[in-house]
């Protein structure tokens, strides 16, 4: 659980920030210790724990500097450049940075960049690249300029990836933005420009970047208050083409659009980043930390007193300047589970920080520029992650569908969809079709002429992954008017699809596939892999009449002659053959029943919705269980033939279940009186099966004492034993 | 090697008796078990395991209960109303004092050990204070309606928690008054039938009692306010026993149906503060009631009345993956019960309460001979045959007996040698000289006594009393065959050697860390075989007063590891007349000969090869050969000894056949419903 730690204050001293801000704040090369540089003449080094300042350094009246100070961490030693030109490097020893080392370059720097284990580099503003020793051999070398005039470099970050240093710059011309990526081993310079994508207008406030083993994750705060992610390859397949990178939203609205000071965003791990700004317009500024794996709020603190917008991070703790003096918040993040995310893991809370709980509600429709959403919810977060190195097409699909869906004919729609469909892989492709089925239900519900069934049937069908918020929010909706509609091949394939229905819609389900008339099932196309040609057997009558009688899992029901209703029975054995090895129902009905039969259930929940189903139709279902169990007990696996049919346990359940329920009822029937005791006998003869098993484990123990007494060589004999 | 016709004999029908009681002492590493019989024996569980003590039975003493305190005294009460403290050092009972609360149930010694604490029949919680020599009544607390069957001490010794029937009372120490009473749902299996009996309860710091009862539940009870927290149920059958760890973060529990549950305290979620108990892990090493269960740092102890004692190591807690992280079930007392007179062929078996005398013959004819019945509900300790046949001693605890035996043609006529002297009253080990004509007995004073035997009659020759300052008990004899040294080891303090002929400590072996388990001198060299509980063999030449070559070279390579890892002791060590090169030696599961002669295995070599070595050339077969000839063929092997030259006789005792004598174990359903 990310968390964050009463802030200090670094220093009484007021800096003397500019309405820019600090120049920047660098780690040294001792833990503790931190560079900073205000954006007039002065470079602080503090120590952090001790929240005191350990040295500072300043550059004549009428210089300034131009470039945050920064440790070279092979050497120790601070480099710095002041108007643009002038490089100083100095070390702790020194007080007066006029007498330090002083090199003259001959193009402007526009940041020296250091990370622990490489040699500092030198960006210019024209957007080369030099190692620092390189460059102090001889200062005055001509440095080209890598960039277009007008492109202004905005950002940059330097990282070490396997041992090579990586650095990356994004550039910014007339609106649009360019990253480039530099190998500095290898020299490879990649350019690539970053489509902003829908929201043309959106300025790129903040950026910030982590990186992992084959991209660097390029985060973007944008105007429109959202987070973007770009993943840039670090070895990009073609250097010298202009590649163009898509960005994706990461979080959405996480501080406010048009506020009026800075945004500032910062990566805090994989998961986790921290943003500055103001929540809502006119809200005061916060430092907010979110996680990004389940987009959730994980702790946010107030800065009543304004930020210049600008956030560093280091090791555990975030720099800021809050009001005039620099601020540093310690971070801590423990590992970040599901569990925690929610809420359900415990936690001490700080009376300093309010945590706001920013679940994502799934059952809410999602996704950007549907018609029916309204501003409120433009608050929730979406999450995207696909990356495209090529370039998109002008207007996304999803919208034209969703466009579509709103107000053409159900053909159209068929046809609309079944495009998107071909496309497939677009980065937004299950909430495209979360959203595309809930705009059709929607429409079902206000036009009740408009059932696009073909449709649905189709986006269902895209599940072939059970992608369980689609299914948990839309199954609701899908199935209540597939059952108004009584369209009982779509409410077989949710069934096939869903693995959360709730019992009461199963119970729905069978309601309608019993008492749904057979002429009309002919018309239905129902999916019938799960129902073997039983009537092929039927054939085989005389033949299935012995075995019957003979496999009833080994039991013969003619040898328990004490029960009266056996020889009721007995009476009438023609009968119970043609009722017992015909199938009771139109083939149809049982791919639909198979269907119930595989659904998942919980007994507690299904049982009293078992109890609203007419008696007639219980009788009919208890039938076709049996007719199944015989033919289950037919051959020595106890498998029904075909490709996906119900198990011998789904069968014997489900009748336990409708006896349980309905018993009082079905025994008080004529018509089931043969059925019941046809159950009756199927159980009695399970119990003697049991028993017989428990006589046949008896012999075989005793068989295994004899056994083992053949070992035992009695109590006392004479051998002969040779050791070797 | 050799070959040898073997009398494999399996009709010593000897059956142990059940476990009653475990209690675990964490200060030294020992183990107490009491069995229904009255038996207490002591394991020292750093010295692998090895039972280095034992306290006989009596018929009247069914011990109930069983505990440590101060340290490392040991107090045991029982259904004879009586708490009775155990002389670790001389192997005898100190006192035993009456509680007048009518049978004892339970007793618990408080947090600190100073105080004792016993719950009676009538009801009763007794609290005696322990003072250095004896303990001392001091008052009763709140009597209760029916007997206390369990109890535990909150660890601050403030609160103790009483189980009885029904109900379980909470007791103010101080006030010594009932706080609380908390009653326990009778209901077993949904029909409330019978009586709840409160098998167990613990006691725990942060104020839970825990408590299993004959209802199959293990419950935790908040004993500030007195109601229940949660209960699981996890048996059919009663749970009969609780224990919990030192660092109260785990407990384990025994049920009837022979199952040990173990419970752990774990976090709800991964990196949060608040824990519950989550039944963990259960165990099925039983077949019958686990009557007593123990938790020591490492390891699950629980014993019952399949009469095997278990040891369970907790996997996690195991830091070195050796033979301590082994499951380890303890069956046979690691002492011998049997005797054997070689000259006329005859085993003297031991038992509680009699002895057996068998003659060996053909497969057609095993004579039992005699049947002799001790007087008085004492056990025997320990019982010896001559080599010659004619004698037979044995002791109880109070009586030592003497008998005389004739044999003409087939019959055979006893004779009890009436008048022994006032001293040798009782006895740890007897011994007879290899030609019968000399008696060694132990006793439990520390004094060897040598007794002259002759015709009918005996003689007292010598008493080595124990060097001043000592009691320890002496628990192992071994005589060289030319009748002419002694010696003796007692639990810890080394191995004596003593000059018979001229009646005087002849040296002692250097002490070694590990308890003896067997010795013997061997014949013309009269060097003396040491096994040790770890596993080791040392000779040590007693005329030159210092160990052997071959030990030194032995000690120097080391035993192979397999050797080592072996988990029963050796009980057994004898010679062969004409192979003066040969030791014998056995352990429960195997039989070995020691040839000195050839080389030492070393860890790469093959400890134990089955099967004859054929196709291979004489070269490869005297490279491969060492030193170590083991068989396994028979086990349990209980007893191993040579009659002659080329015979053996081994007693084994099958498991199934002591299984087939216990009461039928709880039996649970196989199919159906």
């Amino acid at each position: 659980m990310a968390a964050l730690e009463e802030e200090f204050t670094l220093s009484s001293v007021v800096l003397s920030a500019g309405p820019e801000g600090l120049l920047g704040v660098e780690q040294s090369d001792k833990t503790d210790q931190f560079l900073v540089t205000d954006s007039g003449r002065t470079v602080i080094l503090y120590k952090v724990s001790d929240q005191k300042p350990l040295g500072s350094w300043s550059v004549k009246q009428g210089q300034i500097i131009t470039c945050p100070a920064v440790c070279n961490f092979q050497t120790g030693e601070y480099v710095v450049v002041h108007d643009n030109k002038v490089l100083r490097i100095w070390n702790n020893e020194d007080v007066n940075l006029d007498k330090v080392f002083k090199a003259t370059l001959s193009a402007e720097v526009y940041r020296i960049l250091s990370v622990q284990g490489t040699e500092p580099l030198v960006l210019f503003k024209e957007g080369a690249v030099r190692g620092l020793e390189a460059l102090l051999a001889d200062p005055q070398q001509k440095i080209e300029t890598v960039i277009s005039d007008e492109e202004v470099i905005k950002w940059t970050k330097f990282f070490v990836v396997f041992r090579h240093p990586v650095l990356i710059f994004i550039t910014e011309k007339h609106g649009n933005y360019f990253a480039y990526v530099q190998m500095f081993n290898s020299r490879i310079l990649t350019k690539y420009t970053l489509l902003l994508g829908q929201d043309e207008n959106s300025v790129i406030k903040s950026f910030t970047a982590s990186v992992d083993r084959k991209f660097i994750s390029l985060m973007s705060l944008s105007s429109d208050g959202c987070i973007y992610e770009t993943l840039i390859p670090i070895r990009p397949a073609d250097p010298e083409k202009n590649q163009s990178l898509v960005k994706s939203l990461l979080l959405k609205a996480v501080v406010s659009g048009n506020a009026r000071n800075g945004v500032a965003l910062t990566a805090l791990d994989q998961d986790h980043v921290a943003v500055l700004g103001s929540p809502l317009a006119a809200s005061k500024e916060c430092l907010s930390v979110w996680n990004i794996k389940f987009q959730t709020l994980q702790t946010s603190k107030e800065l009543p007193q304004g930020t210049s917008g600008q956030l560093w991070y280091y090791g555990e703790h975030l720099f800021m300047l809050h009001g005039k003096s620099l601020t540093v918040i310690p971070y801590k993040c423990e590992v970040s589970s599901l569990a925690g995310a929610l809420g359900k893991l415990k936690h001490s809370q700080d009376p300093g920080t309010h945590v706001v709980s920013h679940f994502v509600n799934w059952e809410t429709p999602q996704g950007c520029g549907l018609g029916f959403q309204n501003s409120e919810q433009s608050r929730r977060i979406l999450r995207r992650r696909k990356i495209e190195v090529s370039l998109q097409p002008e207007v996304p699909p999803s919208k034209q569908l969703l466009s579509t869906i709103m107000k053409d004919s159900e053909k159209h729609i068929e046809v609309e969809v079944r495009k998107f469909l071909a496309l497939k892989q677009t980065p937004d492709f299950h909430t495209v079709i979360g959203d595309t089925v809930t705009g059709l239900l929607e429409r079902c519900k206000a036009e009740p002429s408009f059932y696009p069934r073909n449709c649905l049937m189709q986006l269902i069908q895209t599940h072939v992954l059970s992608y369980r918020f689609f299914c948990l929010s839309l199954c609701p909706d899908l199935m209540e008017i597939a059952l108004k509609k009584k369209d009982v091949q779509l409410l077989q394939l949710c069934l096939q699809q869903f693995p959360d229905i709730p019992e009461s819609v199963t119970c729905a389900c069978l309601k309608i596939f019993l008492s749904i008339g057979d002429d009309s099932l002919q018309e239905t196309d129902v999916n019938m892999e799960s129902v073997f040609d039983y009537s092929i057997n039927s054939v085989h009558d005389e033949k299935m009449e012995e075995q019957t009688e003979i496999l009833q899992n080994g039991f013969n029901p003619e040898e328990d002659k004490c029960n009266n209703c056996d020889q009721e029975l007995n009476k009438k054995p023609q009968d119970e053959t043609k009722e017992s090895t015909s199938c009771p129902v139109v083939q149809k009905r049982a791919a639909l029943l198979n269907a119930i039969l595989h659904s998942a259930y919980s007994e507690t929940f299904l049982l009293p919705h078992l109890k609203d189903i007419p008696a007639q139709h219980i009788t009919l279902f208890l039938k076709y269980l049996y007719f199944l169990y015989l033919k289950c007990s037919e051959n020595a696996t106890m498998t029904l033939p075909g490709i996906h049919p119900p198990t011998l346990n789904q069968i014997m359940d489900w009748i336990c279940l409708l006896l349980d329920a309905n018993f009082t009822v079905v025994v008080m029937m004529p018509e089931a009186k043969r059925l019941l005791i046809n159950l009756y006998k199927l159980v009695k003869s399970q119990i003697s099966v049991y028993s017989e098993l428990n006589k046949i484990e008896v012999s075989f123990r005793e068989l295994q004492k004899l056994n083992q007494e053949k070992n035992n060589r009695g109590l006392y004999s004479i051998e002969v034993l040779e050791l070797f | 090697m050799g070959e040898f016709k073997v009398h494999r004999v399996r009709f010593f029908n000897y059956v142990p008796s059940g476990i009653r009681c475990v209690a675990y002492n964490n200060q030294s590493n020992r183990l107490a078990v009491s069995r229904t019989d009255g038996t207490v024996e002591i394991y020292n569980l750093s010295a692998n395991y090895f039972q280095e003590k034992f306290f006989p039975g009596h018929e009247s003493r069914a011990t109930e209960a069983l505990c440590w305190a101060e340290g490392q005294r040991l107090f045991s009460a029982g259904l004879n109303g009586e708490i009775m403290e155990y002389d670790l050092q001389a192997l005898n009972i100190k006192y035993a004092m009456d509680a007048f609360g009518g049978p004892i149930w339970s007793m618990a010694a408080s947090p600190s050990g100073s105080q004792l604490l016993v719950g009676c029949e009538d009801g009763s919680v007794k609290l005696f204070q322990i003072t250095p020599d004896k303990i001392q009544f001091e008052r009763n607390f709140d009597r209760q309606k029916s007997r206390i069957l369990s109890l535990s001490w909150h660890p601050s010794g403030t609160h103790i928690a009483a189980g009885s029937i029904d109900y379980i009372s909470v007791f103010d120490v101080k006030s010594g008054s009932a706080v609380h009473k908390m009653i326990v749902d009778r209901q077993y299996m949904g029909v409330s039938k019978r009586k709840c009996i409160v098998w167990g309860v613990a006691f725990l710091s942060d104020g839970t009692i825990i408590s299993v009862d004959s209802a199959g539940k293990v419950q935790f009870w908040d004993s500030a306010t007195g109601t229940l927290v949660k209960s699981h149920l996890i048996a059919n059958a009663d749970v009969q026993s609780i224990a919990v760890a030192d660092q109260e973060d785990s407990f384990v529990v025994g049920t009837a149906e022979g199952t040990v549950f173990h419970f752990q305290l774990v976090p709800v979620t991964s990196n949060s503060s608040e824990k519950q108990w989550v039944r963990t892990k259960p165990f099925q090493h039983h077949t019958h009631d686990v009557r007593t269960v123990a938790h020591s740092p490492t390891a699950l102890i629980s014993g019952g009345t399949d009469t095997h004692l278990v040891f369970r190591p907790l996997m996690e807690k195991v830091e070195v993956k050796n033979y301590d992280a082994a499951l380890r079930k303890i069956t046979f007392p690691h002492r011998c019960l049997i005797s054997c007179s070689k000259k006329r062929q005859l085993l003297l078996f031991q038992f509680a309460h009699h002895l057996e005398l068998w003659r060996l013959g053909s497969t057609v004819a095993t004579d039992h001979l005699l049947h002799l019945k001790t007087k008085g509900p004492e056990n025997i300790i320990c019982s010896c045959i001559s080599p010659c046949g004619s004698w037979i001693a044995y002791s109880t605890v109070s009586r030592f007996f003497l008998y005389r035996l004739n044999y003409e043609h087939d019959n055979i006529s006893l004779k009890r040698v009436s008048k022994m002297p006032a001293f040798l009253r009782s006895a740890l080990q007897i011994l007879f000289s290899e030609d019968s004509t000399k008696l060694f007995v132990a006793s439990n004073q520390g004094a060897l006594h040598i007794v002259q035997l002759s015709g009918g009659s005996f003689k007292h020759l010598h008493a080595f009393q124990p060097q001043s300052g000592t009691v320890e008990a002496m628990c192992l004899l071994a005589v060289s065959p030319d009748g002419n040294w002694l010696a003796a080891s007692g639990t810890s303090a080394g191995v004596h050697v003593y000059n018979v002929k001229q009646l005087k400590l002849h040296c002692t072996v250097p002490a070694y860390n590990f308890p003896v388990t067997a010795m013997a001198i061997a014949p013309n060299t009269n060097n003396l075989v040491i096994a040790h509980s770890d596993q080791q063999v040392f000779e040590y030449s007693i005329p030159d007063k210092q160990y052997t070559d071959w030990s030194r070279t032995v000690q120097k390579q080391g035993f192979h590891h397999l050797w080592l890892q072996r988990d029963t002791p050796i009980t057994h060590i004898s010679f062969h007349p004409k192979r003066p090169m040969h030791i014998l030696l056995h352990d429960a599961y195997m039989f070995c000969i020691i040839d000195k002669s050839l080389p030492l295995p070393n860890d790469k070599t093959l400890l134990y090869n089955p099967f004859p070595p054929t196709n291979e050339s004489d070269v490869i077969r005297r490279r491969t050969a060492h030193a170590f000839k083991i068989s396994k063929i028979y086990k349990p092997l209980l007893f191993m000894d040579l009659l002659d030259e080329r015979t053996l006789v081994a007693v084994e005792r099958p498991l199934d056949d002591i299984i087939a004598q216990l009461p039928p174990p709880i039996k649970k359903k196989k199919f159906g419903t």
